[in-house]
This record gives C-alpha cells, structure tokens and sequence, in this order.
C-alpha cells in the first residue's frame, strides 16, 4: 500500500500536504481501493470555509457514497476540476492528478494532531 | 459467522469479504463494475452458497406449496420452476423464493440467506396438516450461478446435457464436473446463465473447473456488490429493500404472482384480495437527471412539495447504462411512467423522471 512519507494523514484516510499557510487534500490509496469504482467527487467551491473533523464533500461510488472529512480547518483556496472530469484520476492517481481540495490554514496546529506515515501504516495494519 | 466451501477460494482470489446475513462472503474481487460488465457481455461466476435451500416432499406436497405460497407450485410440470413468494395472513412477504419440482411429490425452494429460518419455520408450521415434510439442505448445499450471454458455451463441455434443452426457469439432475449436480437456467442478473446446486465440498472443483474453462472467454469471479447493480438494472426485487412484511407483492408489482384461481385456501388470500384493489404504495423505477444518486433511505418528493411522498429502496449509478437509477416506493397514484418526481440527496433535490422497469433488457 502506497504511503508517501512526506504527507500527514487523518483517521478518516484523508491526506495533507502542507506548503507554508496552504495545504493540499485527498484521500489515501487505501481509501481509495476501499470506496471501489468512484463515479464523481463533490467538491466544496473556492472561498468556502472547512472545519477540522467535518464534512467538506462526498465521493459517490456504485456501491456506496462516502463523506469527505476536513483533516484541518480553513478556507478552500482551490478544488481539483481534474476530478470532477474524471473522477477514476482519485483511485489512479491519489497522492498526484487526484487531489481534492487547497486549503488556507486558519489553525495550523491543527496539524499536530494528523498522523505521520508510519501511524497511518499502523492504523491501517489494524483494520 | 458461516462460510462457504469457496472461503479459501475468494480469499486467495484477493476478495473482499463482507458479512452478509450471516455469512462471510465476497463483495467484490477486483472491482464490481469491471465484474459488472463481465457478467453483461461475457460470464461472471458467483458463490451463492448462503442462499437457503429446501426440498419439500410427499404424497401431499404439491398441494402443502399452494397452500404455503402465493403461486401454485402444483401446476409446475416436472422438471420446472418459478418465482413465488411466501407472504404473512396480512398479505406481508416473508421471502421471495423459486419453487422447482423435481418429481412429482418432490420441489425445491430457494430463499434468501437472510429469511432461510424464517421461511423454514413458516413452511414447518404451513405444512402440518398435509402429508408433506420438509428437509432443510441449506447447510449441506452448495450453489455456483455462471451468467452472462457466454456462460452456456463455457458450461457446456463441462456437464452431461445439451444446455439447449434446458429452457429458462427449468432444471434437471446431471454431472458438472463429474460432481452429480441439479442444473438449472435461472439467476439474478438480466443475462442468460445457470444455477449449480450440489453437495457442500463439491463446490471446490466445479468452481475451480468453470473458473479455468472460463479464463479465455471473459469469465471472471463476481461478488454480490455486482449481483445487486446487476439485479437492479434488470428491475428484480431485493428483500430487505424492495421486499419487506410491511409490503404486499401488488405494492412490490408482483401481483401478477398471486394466483387466487388455484384451489383451496392460501396463506395471506383474504388480505392479498383487499391489496389488489388498494395497494398502499407502488413501486417505480426511477431514472435521475443529474449527476446524484439516489440511494436506500433517501426521501421521494412531488415536484416543489414540502413532505416527501415516498422513500428509495434501491439505487445506483447504472454501470451499463450511464446513469443513476433507483427504485421507490410512492403513492399508487403517482407512479405512472413518465412522471416527475425530485430525490432528497443530502441537503440538494435531485429531479427524477418515472420509467418503466426492468431499467436493462437483454438483446436476445
């Protein structure tokens, strides 16, 4: 399983790449190949505020509809028009061309309470 | 948790298992559209192990069935089956199940895994006052279906009959794989394909035979992820969601089941009389517009009404046709075709039209 070091991970499978105030979210190899055949992606538009733990979008697949929860709070600076074009790009290319959404950090502590690649391993070892 | 003779099979197959009415069984192999689009335009192959299996014999069989179900299971000719139902005395279902006869005091019932016990206990109590018995083989019988439009070419070099003598909704004792089998051609998916009932441990080498005969010719394993889009672009009913003991079969669109002309008494007539002249709710097929998809649970609404009017019971995005679709309960007097109706998808309305069912019809 795919697991960039270089990311910060949430309990609900959702990745954060931070680069200064912004961050890039998407959800993890894992949770893409648990949601199974992604038919589209629901994304937040530019200027709504998120909040750590809430909902932020939906991915719609065959099977199921899963919700996307915020690993941090801010305002959307940016959402992936790639994904809603083709939404199959979350499962190909999760850490890549299927990002999600761009925040602009209003509580970068936030990020403290995110796992790093070798808890997220862990947890996932666990389910 | 129960497990199939085929465990070890899906397991190494890269399954992912699921609990499923009691049962640990695979949801999706590699993926449910790609298993989707195999059973549509080649075979799937499935474990449907969990499903019930009961054969009811005696002099008094055949008229203990017309009795217990809402069909006339008595008017089967040998070596034939059908869809039936078993339904409470207020006329609720309590499974829907197929009835072959296999001799002339001899039929099978296949329920659902989820009602086995319920629907062995209803016909252990039905059948007491007629000269039947009931033997409950679920435990000890296994059951493979290979469908698709190439299923029967796959199956034929395998098993001891000319599969074009098998017509649909008919079965027959043969060999498949040299393992004694009832071979029948019905299934839960829209396609062509057959149903394998056979001794538990016998399972292991047909499956293995059907997956090895099939390889070349777009056979692949198929969990129930793709058995449920499959039977619902082909407009059959799902107990626990279309199905329940708070509907009847003419608010399911099944009334065309209930034979009231069979003699004697059945369970469920008196009140199955007054719901087919005032069925409560009607299920309707419906075909969404935009981009949602209306799943289980979510509410049905008229156009711009406040209140919703009905609840999805089924749905997805249709891998074969492009588009979700969803099936409903609403008024009776609202579920002509061509109506509209909106979809509460979380905090949206999703506009929807009325379409007849089945959604998908095979071309030949």
């Amino acid at each position: 399983m795919d697991i960039p070091d270089n990311l910060k991970y949430s309990n609900e499978h959702e990745w954060l790449a931070v680069n200064g105030k912004t961050a890039k979210v998407g959800i993890t190899a894992y949770a893409a190949e648990q949601i199974g055949d992604i038919v589209f992606v629901d994304l937040p538009a530019v200027g709504t505020r998120v909040e750590a733990g809430k909902s932020f979008g939906v991915i719609e697949a065959v099977k199921s509809v899963s919700e996307l929860f915020a690993p941090v709070s801010g305002r959307v600076t940016a959402a992936n028009d790639g994904v809603g074009k083709s939404p199959e790009i979350v499962a190909a290319e999760p850490y890549g061309g299927g990002w999600l959404i761009e925040i602009e950090l209003s509580n970068p502590s936030e990020i403290d309470a995110l796992k790093d690649a070798a808890g997220y391993r862990d947890m996932i070892a666990g389910l | 948790m129960h497990r199939t003779a085929l465990n070890d099979r899906h397991r190494a197959l890269g399954a992912r298992m699921i609990p499923f009415a009691g049962w640990d069984m695979p949801v999706q192999y590699q993926g449910l559209v790609e298993e989707h689009r195999a059973v549509r335009s080649a075979a799937g192959l499935f474990d449907l192990s969990h499903m019930g299996e009961m054969y009811i014999t005696g002099p008094g069989a055949a008229e203990a069935l017309d009795y217990s179900l809402i069909t006339a299971p008595s008017k089967l000719a040998e070596g034939r089956a059908h869809y039936s139902m078993i339904c409470a005395d207020d006329g609720g279902v309590i499974d829907d199940l197929i009835v072959y006869r296999l001799g002339n005091e001899r039929f099978l019932a296949v329920p659902n895994a989820s009602n086995a016990e319920s629907v062995a206990t209803a016909l252990r109590e039905r059948l007491a006052g007629f000269d039947a018995k009931l033997d409950d083989a679920s435990m000890r019988t296994s059951l493979v279906a290979i469908q698709g439009p190439r299923a029967a070419e796959i199956l034929q070099p395998l098993v001891g009959v000319d599969l074009k003598t098998i017509k649909y909704y008919s079965g027959t004792p043969t060999l498949a794989c040299d393992m004694p089998v009832l071979l029948a051609r019905t299934g839960y998916t829209g396609e062509d394909g057959f149903e394998l009932f056979m001794a538990w441990d016998d399972s292991v080498s047909v499956w293995d035979a059907l997956i090895a005969a099939g390889a070349s010719r777009g056979l692949i394993p198929a969990g129930l992820g793709a058995r449920d889009t499959l039977r619902l672009e082909a407009g059959m009913p799902l107990y626990g969601q279309e199905l329940n003991r708070e509907t009847t079969p003419f608010e399911a669109g099944l009334g065309r089941l209930v034979n009231f002309a069979k003699p004697g008494d059945f369970v469920g007539r008196k009140a199955l009389e007054r719901s087919k002249g005032a069925p409560r709710k009607a299920l309707v097929g419906l075909r969404l517009s935009g981009r949602g998809i209306a799943r289980i649970g979510y509410p049905v609404y008229l156009p711009a009404a406040t209140d919703s009017c009905g609840t999805v019971t089924s749905g997805t995005s249709s891998p074969t046709l492009g588009f979700a679709i969803a099936m409903a309960y609403v008024p009776a007097q609202h579920a002509a075709a061509g109506g509209a109706v909106e979809v509460g998808i979380r905090d949206q309305r999703a506009v929807a039209e009325v379409v007849p069912m089945p959604f998908y019809r095979r071309s030949t």
